[in-house]
């Protein structure tokens, strides 16, 4: 038989399009890279020293397995993906060893013991981040206060998110939303976000109150690439436009998500009601837009029907509230997401479409 | 703890596979194909449901009365096992449809751990008849939730290309790792928020 490889073909649709696996993975990369900066220009330079140690690590264990499976897989960059989110995921102020250790788990657990990008269930910068999480919970929940706020360097504190977990357990004041909880306990905002707040207020006679503006560009202590809203946002334009992310999975989410923190977010609160927790609040903190748009749309580990990434969707949005509302997790988004991971399987099999001309069978007894 | 407090604990938060690692064998060896699983996880609902209520008549009426606690481990083996081959035989006799659909689980379930976990545990928190019952119904569920989970994984595990080290046992074994690792997400604080 002669060789005929160049002549590949292929059923239709023969649509010719230019995204391949490798152009995704680094398109993806580079739409992250804004909030990364981000992260540098708040938490100082040390971030960086992180974001080299996940991705370093993540690279040399996608090569040693490379040169183990004899198929090099380094310039696809998944593995450089993987290292940025997994670096993304963690404080400012981490030991180096835990984004190393959490780089290893994701590559060499997570995602080559099932041979490769595409066989892993599980995202694999995720399961990496939680593994760590409850390895070493002090180090992963141990947060440094941006410079705009402190004023001076490296101070500890906890998110906004941590820090309405903890303060709500033994509360009795009169706050019943999350902000007014943070501005009555005297948890600082910027200089930037008094002047932006008080020009809506003066211009546009848009009243809210002080911090929201904070949480949106980032101000807030929280993981390195998370905290901006606004710099993950912009970059998703683009992944959004090229339609490398689909809107099914953060629509999805998001929006079970706002719908479940508005019926039931205000009902923790001492004198609290139904349909009053604060959406805005939860969607600009706590990392949910990394993880929503990011995060829960990797392609291996969302399902492939559109029907099922919209249960996917729901589930993610149901399990992040539960998690974040009632759990013992302040956050909840890289959790929920590696619990739906397990369920992605069924969801595409009982998703799956019905091929055409093929008929429901009658009983004919 | 209420009867939903019961249920939750049992299905989620010390699900028996993957908090507790109990009745590890049937989760792995019969997580092959889906159809075999959900027979596997409904055949195990049933006898720890059964088991359940049955150790608990033991130990509070005959156990206790005659002061033999020290006992329990070994009457609830006899006991399960019995009750297992009797309910087989009845079934046989009863329902063959039933029978034939369970099959060779049946017997299995009888050296299954995870069946006198539950007696065990019943006993050590101090359970009555309902809760009991309640509780071997739902650590039931939550084997059977697990199983299906793991299941459907490794149906679409048998279309990768595992590496050769890892394939069949290995694999499932680090799948139910990473299934354990996320079902961390729930914990007693969880429970005791929800129901307040």
């Amino acid at each position: 038989m002669s060789d005929n490889s160049n002549f590949i073909i292929e059923t239709s649709p023969q649509i010719k399009q230019s995204d391949s696996t490798k152009s995704v993975m680094w398109v993806v990369s580079l739409c992250l890279l804004p909030a990364g900066v981000w992260g540098v220009w708040i938490f100082g330079p040390r971030v960086i020293t992180v974001i080299l140690a996940s991705v370093i690590s993540a690279v040399a264990a996608e090569a040693l397995m490379g040169y183990l499976a004899k198929r090099n897989t380094l310039m696809d960059g998944s593995a450089v993906l993987t290292g940025l989110l997994i670096s993304y995921n963690m404080p400012p102020a981490i030991p180096l060893y835990i984004p190393v250790v959490a780089s290893f788990f994701a590559i060499f657990v997570v995602k080559w013991t099932f041979g490769g990008l595409g066989g892993n269930f599980m995202n694999p910068a995720l399961a990496g981040r939680v593994f760590v999480f409850f390895s070493w919970t002090g180090h992963m929940t141990r947060w440094t206060m941006p410079d705009a706020l402190s004023g001076i360097d490296t101070v500890t504190t906890a998110t906004p998110l941590g820090f309405l977990k903890s303060g709500l357990l033994d509360y009795t004041g009169t706050a019943v939303s999350p902000v007014s909880f943070l501005v009555e306990t005297g948890y600082p905002h910027s200089t930037l976000d008094s002047g932006i707040t008080a020009w809506f207020s003066n211009n546009l006679g848009l009243d809210f109150a002080n911090g929201y503006v904070d949480m949106f560009l980032g101000n807030i202590p929280g993981s390195l690439g998370e905290v901006s809203v606004f710099l993950l946002l912009i970059g998703s334009i683009y992944l959004f436009a090229r339609k490398i992310i689909t809107w099914d999975i953060p629509v999805s989410y998001l929006l079970s998500f706002g719908i479940l923190i508005w019926i039931f977010g205000g009902t923790r609160y001492t004198g609290g009601t139904y349909f009053s927790g604060d959406v805005v609040f939860h969607i600009f903190t706590g990392g949910i837009i990394l993880g929503a748009v990011y995060m829960a749309t990797d392609m291996v580990t969302s399902p492939l029907t559109g029907k099922g990434r919209i249960i996917f969707g729901i589930g993610l949005g149901f399990l992040t509230f539960l998690i974040r509302v009632y759990g013992s997790f302040p956050e909840g988004v890289s959790l929920a997401i590696i619990l739906m991971n397990i369920f992605v399987p069924m969801i595409n099999q009982y998703t799956k479409p019905k091929r055409f001309g093929i008929q429901i069978k009658r009983d004919t007894k | 703890m209420s009867y939903i407090g019961i249920i939750i604990t049992f299905v989620f938060i010390n699900n028996f596979i993957l908090t507790q690692f109990l009745g590890l064998c049937p989760f792995i060896g019969v997580s092959k194909n889906v159809e075999s699983a959900v027979g596997m996880g409904f055949a195990v609902t049933f006898v720890m449901a059964l088991a359940s209520i049955s150790t608990w008549v033991i130990y509070n009426y005959i156990l206790i009365p005659l002061d033999i606690e020290f006992l329990q481990t070994i009457t609830f083996i006899l006991v399960i096992a019995a009750l297992v081959q009797f309910v087989e035989l009845v079934i046989q006799k009863i329902s063959p449809a039933l029978y034939k659909a369970l099959g060779i689980f049946l017997p299995l379930i009888t050296t299954n751990c995870a069946v006198l976990g539950i007696a065990l545990i019943n006993v050590r928190n101090d359970f009555n008849a309902i809760e009991s019952f309640i509780a071997g119904i739902a650590a039931g569920f939550g084997f059977l939730l697990a199983i299906l989970l793991m299941s459907t994984i490794r149906v679409k595990l048998d279309s990768e290309w595992v590496p050769k080290p890892f394939r069949g046992i290995p694999i499932a074994f680090i799948t139910g790792g990473l299934m354990a690792l996320a079902f961390m997400a729930f914990d007693n604080a969880l429970l005791n928020n929800l129901l307040g």
